[in-house]
């Protein structure tokens, strides 16, 4: 299915100072029975967010609501754990269009360039200057340019440059989908079973 | 000679096309699926109006989202029964091969792929779980995807990757008594942490891992993904070759044999070009356990809990963080802890190697009664081969009863989760806060250790009980 673009995002960022932010924290698995890809992001962070009786902590930032944003900014090692893509949906559901972090798990990268989740590695020095910013000016804007892969603070005029593979900044910026591009190759695909014997 | 490793070898012979400055278009020859990550992949293929492109090559089983008793009656729980009702219905639509609950071929994923000879040496194997890296111990490419790739491969049975770095870890020496193939592959992430090899596809070599059987095999290249990696390889030899021939059932019309001269040529080359090698004395290694809550967080069980000076810098405040959730302070020892739960089960530890090394421990002995056990095979097909051997009467003896197959705790999406606050010693593979239910605290170890943890009701070195 065609995707929402993505080329140019410029937003306020939630902090999220935690290393190693697991798929099990993302999104619990008691909440993976659902059979749509819709409406995760109500239990993004489930325990975090909510106690026991399903009231909102306070203390948790997503709760707090001085920040809001639609990039989340996390510390090293984001999106480890489980192969859930329920959790890339449930970021993207909260309204997340990028993760800003150090370091990725690799599936969980994929799964979120796979849906539209820009993630953008960072080098640990700019993710700290970044975060402690952040948390102390809630209202810092961060400008991410797909085009030309680059993430900028205009306030502190920090800028890097980040890595993505080439098809895949393709496939963000024109909304593209792997699956539409891999149907084209059908014919390649059955002479390569029919060649390999497979 | 040549310069490749196994996973070049394997990898490069499944390239359909290599996309310029992009991924390879990778063939995969058998995929997996389950009840939890599958149903938005048929949805999507729905909605294009396509089928399955090859569905002989696409095996389904319902494992995760299951109660383990009463499976004869409906699932009460709405959601987990529409989920694996969907999951019948898709492969019926679909023409997939499906083993529900109740069929006498149904278990965990990991644990029916090989033992019904669904994987073998050579082969890429994909499915919509991050232990999938389980079926790499037969020397094949695998690793967990997520539902939009699933859908990828049921559309067209290939998948866009960019092709990882390769890793050998070699493990030197032998394993001294108690130890097993869990406290090495929980020593190593001990030592390299859960993103040391991020990026990487490791094979294993080295005398400690030739000297394992196939379930110790797999248990190891199970956790790697719990380094990081994308995946574990273990290259075949003549423990691969005997699992095969000693396979009660295969699928119709395999002459191994001749698959087995095929099979011994997958192996990496002398002087293979590795990104990154790393070595390991298994002699050094004792039983392991987990004191935090990531798999990195191990362990030797009569060690104490590191200070945080001792961790790396800026990874103070999630340390704290975990001991806080544990209930644990930095340099307590865990020996004599009191334990709450025991799960004996997983795709890690839930084959029948692994319930008769639990057997053997608890054999006229007798449960803690402030224990709570959850004894779960790994499929129908250990289940009857524990009642076989007289382990469900050993175990019953005892104090346990062995329950129906499932992830059950692993994951805990079912019935069967640790209260909050609960110490839980798991031969599972992750003890991520609420991995096992809300709050529950999840110590990860080796069936060993979990039957000694079982018995005294406390955390217990395994090594009292074995002489
Ligand atoms: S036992 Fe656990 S790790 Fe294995 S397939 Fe089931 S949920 Fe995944």
């Amino acid at each position: 299915m065609p995707k929402e673009k993505l080329n140019i995002l410029e937003s306020r960022c939630v902090p999220l100072p935690l290393e190693n932010v697991d798929t099990d924290q993302i999104i619990p698995a008691r909440f993976l029975s659902a059979t749509s890809r819709e409406g995760f992001g109500e239990n993004l962070f489930r325990d975090w967010r909510y106690d026991k009786t399903g009231n909102l902590k306070p203390d948790f930032i997503l709760n707090n609501p001085a920040y809001s944003g639609k990039i989340l900014v996390a510390g090293k090692n984001f999106g480890s754990g489980s192969s859930r893509e329920h959790a890339v949906w449930a970021v993207y559901d909260y309204g997340f269009r990028a993760v800003v972090s150090s370091f990725f798990a690799d599936i969980f990268r994929n799964n979120a360039l796979n849906n539209g989740l820009l993630p953008v590695i960072v080098p640990e020095k700019f993710l700290q200057d970044l975060l402690s910013m952040v948390q102390k000016n809630p209202e810092t804007i961060v400008r991410i340019d797909v085009q030309n892969q680059t993430i900028t603070v205009p306030a502190s005029g920090q800028s890097h440059f980040f890595e993505i593979n080439p098809y895949k900044k393709e496939c963000l910026i024109k909304g593209l989908d792997d699956i539409d591009y891999l149907l084209g190759l059908k014919d390649l695909i059955a002479s390569f079973e029919s060649e390999k014997n497979r | 000679m040549g310069k490749l490793t196994l996973f070049d070898k394997i990898w490069d012979s499944h390239v359909v096309k290599s996309i310029e400055g992009g991924p390879d278009v990778l063939y995969i020859d058998q995929q997996y699926i389950h009840e939890v990550t599958s149903p938005q992949a048929f949805n999507g293929l729905r909605a294009r109006g396509i089928p399955v492109f090859r569905p002989g090559k696409t095996l389904a089983t319902a494992d995760h989202n299951i109660p383990t008793t009463d499976q004869d009656k409906p699932i009460r729980d709405q959601l987990s029964r529409n989920q694996v009702a969907a999951l019948a219905e898709n492969c019926k639509a679909f023409g997939i091969e499906y083993f529900g609950l109740n069929h006498q071929k149904n278990g965990i994923v990991h644990v029916i792929g090989p033992e019904l000879g669904y994987t073998r040496p050579g082969m890429t194997i994909v499915c919509g779980d991050s232990h999938t890296s389980t079926h790499g111990a037969f020397g094949a490419i695998a690793f967990g995807i997520g539902t939009s790739e699933v859908e990828m491969v049921l559309a067209t049975q290939c998948i866009l990757q960019p092709k990882p770095k390769k890793m050998r870890i070699t493990v030197n020496g032998s394993l001294r008594k108690g130890v097993t193939a869990k406290d090495v592959i929980m020593y190593i992430i001990s030592q390299i942490s859960t993103s040391g090899a991020t990026g990487y596809f490791v094979e294993y070599a080295g005398p400690v891992i030739s000297s394992l059987s196939m379930e110790g095999r797999m248990t190891i290249c199970n956790m790697s993904i719990e380094m990081g990696a994308r995946g574990g390889l273990i290259a075949p030899d003549e423990v691969t070759f005997r699992y095969f021939k000693e396979l009660p059932s295969v699928p119709e019309g395999f002459d191994w044999n001749s698959m087995i001269l095929n099979w011994k040529e997958l192996k990496s080359d002398p002087d293979a070009g590795f990104d990154r090698e790393l070595t390991f004395n298994g002699d050094l290694i004792k039983p392991m356990i987990t004191f935090g809550t990531n798999p990195g967080m191990g362990i030797a069980i009569d060690d104490s809990i590191p200070v945080p000076e001792d961790v790396a810098g800026d990874d103070n405040a999630s340390f704290r963080k975990a001991l806080d959730y544990m209930g644990f302070v930095p340099g307590m020892k865990l020996i004599g802890h009191p334990v709450d739960y025991i799960f004996l089960g997983s795709c890690t530890n839930g084959r029948i190697e692994d319930l008769r090394a639990f057997a053997r421990l608890v054999r006229g002995r007798k449960k803690s009664p402030n224990v709570t056990a959850l004894i779960v095979p790994g499929s129908k097909a250990v289940e009857r081969q524990a009642i076989e051997e007289g382990i469900d009467k050993i175990l019953s003896n005892a104090g346990f009863e062995l329950r129906q197959p499932g992830c059950s705790s692993c994951l805990a999406m079912n019935d069967d989760k640790i209260p909050a606050g609960k110490y839980a010693v798991s031969t599972s593979n992750r003890n991520f806060e609420g991995r096992q239910g809300p709050g529950a605290r999840t110590l990860l170890a080796s069936p060993l250790t979990a039957a000694a943890a079982a018995i005294t009701g406390k955390i217990t070195d395994p090594r009292e009980f074995i002489d």
